[in-house]
Parts: C-alpha cells; sequence; structure tokens
C-alpha cells in the first residue's frame, strides 16, 4: 500500500477525480497531473465513474462522493475485493457514456449537472444492475470506514454529527490506517 | 498421532463449553477448529469488513476462497454463494464461533418454548414438537453458564420468563438514550420492559474489566475484553488443565468408523492441507447446524451409507435460524447516544399468549448502528439516492430508533441440509445446500411482531415509522442457525437422545444449536451454552476410562 495514500489531504488520482467535476470542484492544490495511476480504471472511466457518484451523492456543505475520495475506494477494491465487479464497471461505464452521447453528443463527464441527472436516471431505469452496483459501492466508499480510501478524513461521519475522533478507548484503533489483511 | 479420549469438532459456543468440561474431568481432548485464534487487534474496528456486515469479508471466517455453499431457493434455482454474501446463511469460523463477535444478548428460553407441540398443536405442514427435556431440566445449567460464562442484565421487570434460583451474576450497564425513551412508553402501553440479559461484564468480572461502552460492538471483537465467549472464558480453562490440545486451522472431513458400527476418530486437513487422522473413543461434532449436519452427512461408509446417524433420514431436517421483523421509528429529537453496545431494553409480553398465534417472539431496540447500515433504513417515500438521500442521513442518522426482535419459526422438515451433488469446497469435500423454508405461520406471527414494534415506537413519539416484516422464500437460519441434528426420545424422527448421543452411534454426540427441537423467540446462545454444560455432564457421569460404564 502506497503510504501517499494515507492521510495526504488529495492524491493525485483525486485530483483528477475532482478536477472532471466541472463548478463543484473543491478548490485543490496542484498535485501533478500524471495519468493512469488508479489501480484499475482509466482516466476516462474515472471521470465517467466520477459524474455518476457525484450525483448518487452530490456536494453541499458537505463533500460529494468523489470529493471525499469514493473513486479511490471503488478503484481500490476493483483491484481487491471486488474483482468480480471488474467486467460490469468496464461495460457499465461504456454503456454510460455512449447513451450520453447519443442523447448530448457528449461524454458523460462533460456535460451540465442537470444533463448528468438526467442521464444518470436514464442509467437507473435502462440499466439497473450497474446502476444498483454503483449507488451501493458508493454509498460504502462515503459512509463507511476512512481506511479504504473513502470518507476521506471521517468527512460523513462528521457531517452525521458523530464524535471524531470517537470517544474514549477508542483512538487505537486509528480508522485512517490500511487494515492488516 | 497418540490416541485421546475425545474429539471435539468446532471451538464455538457450544465446543469450547464441552472441551472445559471433559478435559476439567480428566479425558484428554483434541479441540479442532477450522478459523485462527484472533484477537481484536486483527479485526480493526472495520465498518465494511467486521462479522455482521462483510460487504469485504467476514472478519471471523470462513474466507470467501474456496468456501462455497449452494442455495436452493425456489425463485431463482440453485445458486453458489461466498461466505461473504448474505446467502450463505453463515455464522463465523474462528476459535470463539459465532461468541467472538455476537452481540451477546443471553437470553434463558421459558418454559413454553420447550413444549410448542403440547401448547399450540402443530400447524399443519409442521414439523412443530416438544423437547424431550424441559426448562427445570435445564436451569440449573442456565444458572451455570450464567456464571461461568459472565451474564450481566436484569430479567426482573418480566413477569413471563421460568423460575431462577438467583439473579445474573452481574448488573446491567447504564441506560443509554433508547432505554431512556423506550422505557416509559412501554409502560404506558401496559407491557414490561427490562434490561437485555448480555454475555458481556457490566463490573469487572472473571478476571477481566468492564465494558467501555464503544461504537463498534455487534460484529466486532472487543479490545477491551469484556465480551464473553468461549474464546475468553471455558478455552482458556481447558487449555490450562493440560489435557486440552486446541488445533487451529484444522478442518474436520469425515467422522471414522469402525466395522462393528462405532466411531474411531476423526479425519481433517491440516493447515497446510494435509490429510490426518485423530483416533479418539469418542466424536462430539460442535461445527454450528449447518456445518455439523454437512459433517454428518460426509461422515459415509458401507455401515452408514447415507451418512452417520442418518438411518432414518433425519439430518439436516427442520433447519431454522429466526425470522427477523419489526419498525423503524423517526423522531424530531435526538435518540441516539453512540453509547456502545446500544441495544438494552427488551419486552417478552409478546412470546406466548396470543389467541390464534402459535407464540412470538422477544422485542428489543437495536444494537448500536454504524452508518453504513442506515442507508436503507430510510422514512417511507425517501429517494434512493442524490441529495435528498444525503440530507435524510443527515436529519435522520441520530433521530431514528429501531425495535425488532426474533420470531420463533415454526419448523418444517423441509428446511433442510444436504450435500450438493456438483459444488466442492477447496479441499474436494461436498459442500452444505440450503433448500425449503420454515412453516408460513412464521410469517403471519412476523407481520404482527412488527405491528407491535411500530405501536411501542409510536407511543415513544416518533412521527413517522418503516415497518419491516418480509416473507423469505427460503429458509433464513444465518447467525441463529439451529435443528439439524434433532433431540428426541423416538430414534426415528430424531437423531440424538436428550444427552445428545447419536441414537445409532453410541460413542458419537452432537452438541450444539443443531440439537434444537424449536428455537425459541430468543437469540439462542445462551440455550446453546445450558444445552452443551448439561450434555458434558451427563458424558462425564457415565464415563469410566476408555468408554462408557454399562
Ligand atoms: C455478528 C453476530 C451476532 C450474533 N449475536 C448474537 C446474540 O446477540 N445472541 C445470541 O444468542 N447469538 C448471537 N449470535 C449467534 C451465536 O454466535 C451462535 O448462536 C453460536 O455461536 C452458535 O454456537 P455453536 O456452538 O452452535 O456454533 P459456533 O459458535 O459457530 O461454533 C462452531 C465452530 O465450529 C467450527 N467448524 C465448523 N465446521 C468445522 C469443521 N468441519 N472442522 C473444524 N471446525 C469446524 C467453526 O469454524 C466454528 O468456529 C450472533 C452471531 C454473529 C455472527
Ligand atoms: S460495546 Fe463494550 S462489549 Fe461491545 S465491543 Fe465495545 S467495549 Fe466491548
Amino acid at each position: 500500500m502506497q503510504s501517499s495514500r494515507d492521510g495526504v489531504p488529495l492524491t493525485r488520482r483525486q485530483f483528477v477525480a475532482a478536477g472532471a467535476m466541472g463548478g463543484a470542484a473543491l478548490a485543490v492544490g496542484c498535485a501533478g497531473t500524471k495519468q493512469g495511476n488508479w489501480d484499475f480504471l482509466n482516466d476516462p472511466q474515472a471521470r465517467t465513474l466520477a459524474a455518476i457518484c457525484d450525483q448518487i451523492i452530490p456536494a453541499d456543505d458537505f463533500p460529494s462522493a468523489s470529493q471525499a475520495g469514493v473513486l479511490t475506494y471503488i478503484d481500490r477494491q476493483l483491484a481487491r475485493h471486488y474483482r468480480r465487479h471488474r467486467n460490469a464497471y468496464r461495460d457499465g461505464l461504456e454503456q454510460a457514456d455512449a447513451m450520453s452521447r447519443k442523447r448530448f453528443g457528449q461524454d458523460l463527464a462533460a456535460l451540465t449537472v442537470p444533463q448528468q441527472l438526467e442521464m444518470v436516471s436514464s442509467i437507473e431505469k435502462e440499466n439497473s444492475g450497474f446502476f444498483n452496483l454503483v449507488r451501493s459501492h458508493t454509498l460504502e466508499g462515503y459512509y463507511g470506514a476512512p481506511r479504504h480510501g473513502g470518507n476521506r478524513d471521517a468527512v460523513s461521519w462528521k457531517m452525521l454529527g458523530m464524535a471524531e475522533p470517537p470517544v474514549r478507548g477508542r483512538a487505537q484503533y486509528d480508522q485512517r490506517k490500511s487494515p492488516a489483511s | 498421532m497418540k490416541r485421546v479420549n475425545a474429539v471435539v469438532v468446532g471451538a464455538g459456543a457450544a465446543g469450547g463449553i464441552v472441551a472445559k468440561e471433559l478435559s476439567t474431568a480428566g479425558l484428554s481432548v483434541v479441540l479442532l477448529e477450522r478459523g485462527k485464534w484472533y484477537t481484536a487487534n486483527d479485526c480493526r474496528k472495520d465498518d465494511l469488513r467486521n462479522q455482521r456486515t462483510t460487504l469485504l469479508g467476514n472478519a471471523f471466517g470462513p474466507e470467501d476462497e474456496g468456501n462455497p455453499r449452494v442455495v436452493f431457493d425456489p425463485k431463482s434455482g440453485p445458486r453458489t454463494f461466498l461466505p461473504s454474501e448474505g446467502g450463505y446463511q453463515n455464522n463465523a469460523a474462528c476459535v470463539g464461533g459465532g461468541t467472538l463477535s455476537y452481540g451477546a444478548m443471553a437470553w434463558r428460553f421459558m418454559p413454553q418454548d420447550f413444549r410448542m407441540r403440547s401448547i399450540y398443536g402443530a400447524p399443519q405442514g409442521s414439523s412443530l414438537e416438544d423437547w424431550p427435556i424441559t426448562y427445570d431440566d435445564l436451569e440449573p445449567f442456565y444458572d451455570k453458564a450464567e456464571y461461568e460464562i459472565g451474564i450481566s442484565g436484569d430479567y426482573s421487570g418480566s413477569p413471563f420468563f421460568g423460575p431462577r434460583k438467583r439473579p445474573l451474576p452481574m448488573p446491567p450497564l447504564a441506560p443509554n438514550r433508547e432505554f431512556q425513551i423506550l422505557e416509559p412508553a412501554a409502560k404506558r402501553l401496559g407491557l414490561h420492559p427490562f434490561h437485555i440479559p448480555m454475555a458481556r461484564n457490566s463490573v469487572p468480572y472473571n478476571g477481566r474489566g468492564p465494558c467501555m461502552r464503544c461504537r463498534w460492538c455487534v460484529g466486532f471483537a472487543c479490545e477491551a475484553d469484556a465480551k464473553n465467549g468461549s474464546q475468553n472464558t471455558v478455552i482458556p480453562t481447558a487449555l490450562a488443565t493440560g489435557n486440552c490440545e486446541l488445533r487451529t486451522e484444522c478442518m474436520a472431513k469425515e467422522i471414522l468408523t469402525d466395522d462393528r458400527g462405532r466411531a474411531r476418530g476423526v479425519a481433517y486437513y491440516d493447515a497446510d492441507g494435509h490429510l490426518q487422522q485423530q483416533d479418539s473413543d469418542i466424536v462430539i461434532v460442535s461445527a454450528c447446524a449447518i456445518e455439523s449436519a454437512r459433517l454428518m452427512l460426509n461422515s459415509k461408509s458401507r455401515l452408514f451409507p447415507n451418512g452417520l446417524g442418518n438411518q432414518h433420514d433425519q439430518v439436516g431436517r427442520h433447519l431454522q435460524g429466526h425470522h427477523y421483523t419489526g419498525a423503524v421509528g423517526f423522531f424530531d429529537f435526538d435518540t441516539y447516544d453512540d453509547v456502545g453496545p446500544g441495544a438494552s431494553i427488551a419486552v417478552a409480553d409478546y412470546n406466548h399468549g396470543t389467541p390464534g398465534l402459535c407464540g412470538g417472539g422477544a422485542l428489543c431496540n437495536e444494537f448500536i448502528r454504524l452508518p453504513i447500515q442506515m442507508i436503507e433504513r430510510m422514512p417511507v417515500n425517501t429517494p434512493r439516492w442524490g441529495l435528498k438521500h444525503k440530507q435524510a442521513m443527515r436529519n435522520f442518522y441520530k433521530r431514528n430508533i429501531a425495535v425488532m426482535g426474533p420470531t420463533q419459526p415454526i419448523p418444517s422438515a423441509d428446511a433442510r441440509v444436504t450435500l450438493d451433488p456438483d459444488v466442492r469446497d477447496k479441499w474436494g469435500m461436498p459442500v452444505a445446500r440450503i433448500s425449503g423454508n420454515v412453516h408460513p405461520h412464521t410469517f403471519e406471527i412476523g407481520v404482527i411482531q412488527a405491528q407491535r414494534s411500530e405501536a411501542w415506537l409510536k407511543e415513544a413519539g416518533a412521527v413517522s415509522t418503516l415497518l419491516n416484516a418480509g416473507k423469505p422464500t427460503i429458509v433464513s437460519s444465518g447467525q441463529h442457525q439451529a435443528g439439524t441434528c434433532r433431540m428426541g426420545n423416538d430414534p426415528q424422527g430424531s437423531v440424538v437422545s436428550k444427552a445428545c448421543q447419536v441414537h445409532d452411534v453410541d460413542n458419537v454426540f452432537v452438541i450444539d444449536g443443531s440439537v434444537h427441537v424449536t428455537n425459541g423467540g430468543f437469540n439462542p446462545a445462551l440455550t446453546i451454552m445450558a444445552i452443551a454444560y448439561m450434555a458434558s455432564e451427563e458424558l462425564v457421569r457415565n464415563w469410566k476410562g476408555t468408554g462408557f460404564k454399562s
């Protein structure tokens, strides 16, 4: 496990994802633009996925899915526990862009936010298997343990009003470190 | 390998107790456990990978690799499941079995729970039966389990339980906020709320400290070692006698028999995958209901072509667990205080005595909630995703209470474990195949239990509620699996005697949830433990050197 992924405010891969979010992106420092720094995804796939994830959990006064590291979560698991879902992601993302080009003449990530919302609603209806997979993984990444790459700085837990770091006796289980296994 | 008196298969709730009781009585014991001996440091409170939320795998076994099971759902046909998928119906595979990571509710069943057929009559198509033992037979062993394992709580608020000789050894934990909200509401409804009995130190006990009330309890190992399972009570005692050897990562393959039809030991695969044989005078199967049935069925020989104890096609039948139903109430004030273990209050008013219903079950508030467990637990009509979902998470995470309970299942002979004809595990052994369902009356009771939960929540001030009462198409056994090697006096309709001795092989015992005739309206672990104490005592009483007194 690269140590640079843990604890650093925004890694390169997250920068790519955040940069793909157009107007909703957080202001981030320039961390470089090296391509292809994912475990499984390629950059175009990452941009499309970020667009979908950010409709599932959009930004308000708390970060969107991709801003909180959900892409890192999904990408890591596609190289680990969710290897069995790789084909579903490959095909689903390709179809999403194909649908988007057909309706709007552009890839999903290049659309306006209202257009993206319309597209993601269509994906939910027309490709529900893929959509449900992405929905589950997005919610897991956002609300799950930070050590898996999503929920950066326990941001969703803070949003829910949970004490962070947790109360006495719990700090030894540092949620930001990777699992032993 | 040196011959021993007893091989015990499975170091879980029951197996740990049997190993302790036999080894302290002077028998030499080998305890085989397919899983590892974990500590809380191995599990690292991980919301996505523990024994309850298993999205990224089971924290305490089995591993996804090489341990499949097949489930035959009439809706979709046979399907192979990984251990971390819900359909697999897993409990755990590690030293301590389920008790390393359980929620640790530790109930006594009620006297009526042992006499279900006499009280209600068997609904048509069910296999509802009485136990061959009564509550009074088991009472001394409930008491022993409560004091040796260590249970906190207080039954005194409920008049519905059977007589007991003394109170629980530890007082309940201080009430959390949900308790404080639900208790007066229950009393206004004329119910009798009480503190859930828990295998958890509320005060220092057995040389270990009390619960520090953390956020991650059910599904996790306890870093304070305040949660009491077999791994931190009876198994260390067994090992300290010098008479018991625990072999971890050892998977029992079959019980070996001689040409007179008696068991002579166990064949197993060791941690390196090598086939080993441990000879013994007796064999005790404590592998949890599904795997115990599988091991019996996999133990085929010339004299036992259909597996051990299976002369009358009873092994694997009457599989049951619990049908959980209930409701979530949403409030306009904070109900949640982030103080573990969360579950704290129960009513047992609805377990028996409703005309037209064949039993019922306890209702309790739910364990502490992790955010990931909230994502589907939303007010009716909340969108499944998008800004509204995110805002509902924010609005209701701390403003909801879930009340639910285990409906006592009405067993059916068709709900069963068999061996799958095609699928094998990594050692090449046929895997368990689960099929059938409990009697449908169970689901009618479940709906009423959900409505009762809803009424309690409304009385407590819920502004809206969400009812959870499904009608599964396949038996739901999972963590509460039981019933596959029924205890009974009639050798044709059961697998073991009331001493847990297999009817047709007198030196093989099944001692775990498998022997439950019915599974009560409560989580089963304390009853499994009490039966393990009872059966061990009988076994030791009849023991003479290398066999039984005749
Ligand atoms: C997350 C969770 C929460 C729970 N909460 C509660 C609760 O609050 N209250 C309650 O009463 N119950 C609860 N339970 C259920 C409880 O843990 C079980 O009822 C209990 O552990 C069953 O006891 P057992 O002895 O039958 O089997 P187990 O405790 O499962 O032990 C069986 C052991 O046998 C081993 N084994 C299986 N096959 C083989 C083989 N072939 N060779 C070698 N070893 C083998 C397994 O690895 C396992 O360790 C919970 C369970 C879980 C997982
Ligand atoms: S709530 Fe208590 S018993 Fe449960 S894991 Fe935390 S400290 Fe242990």
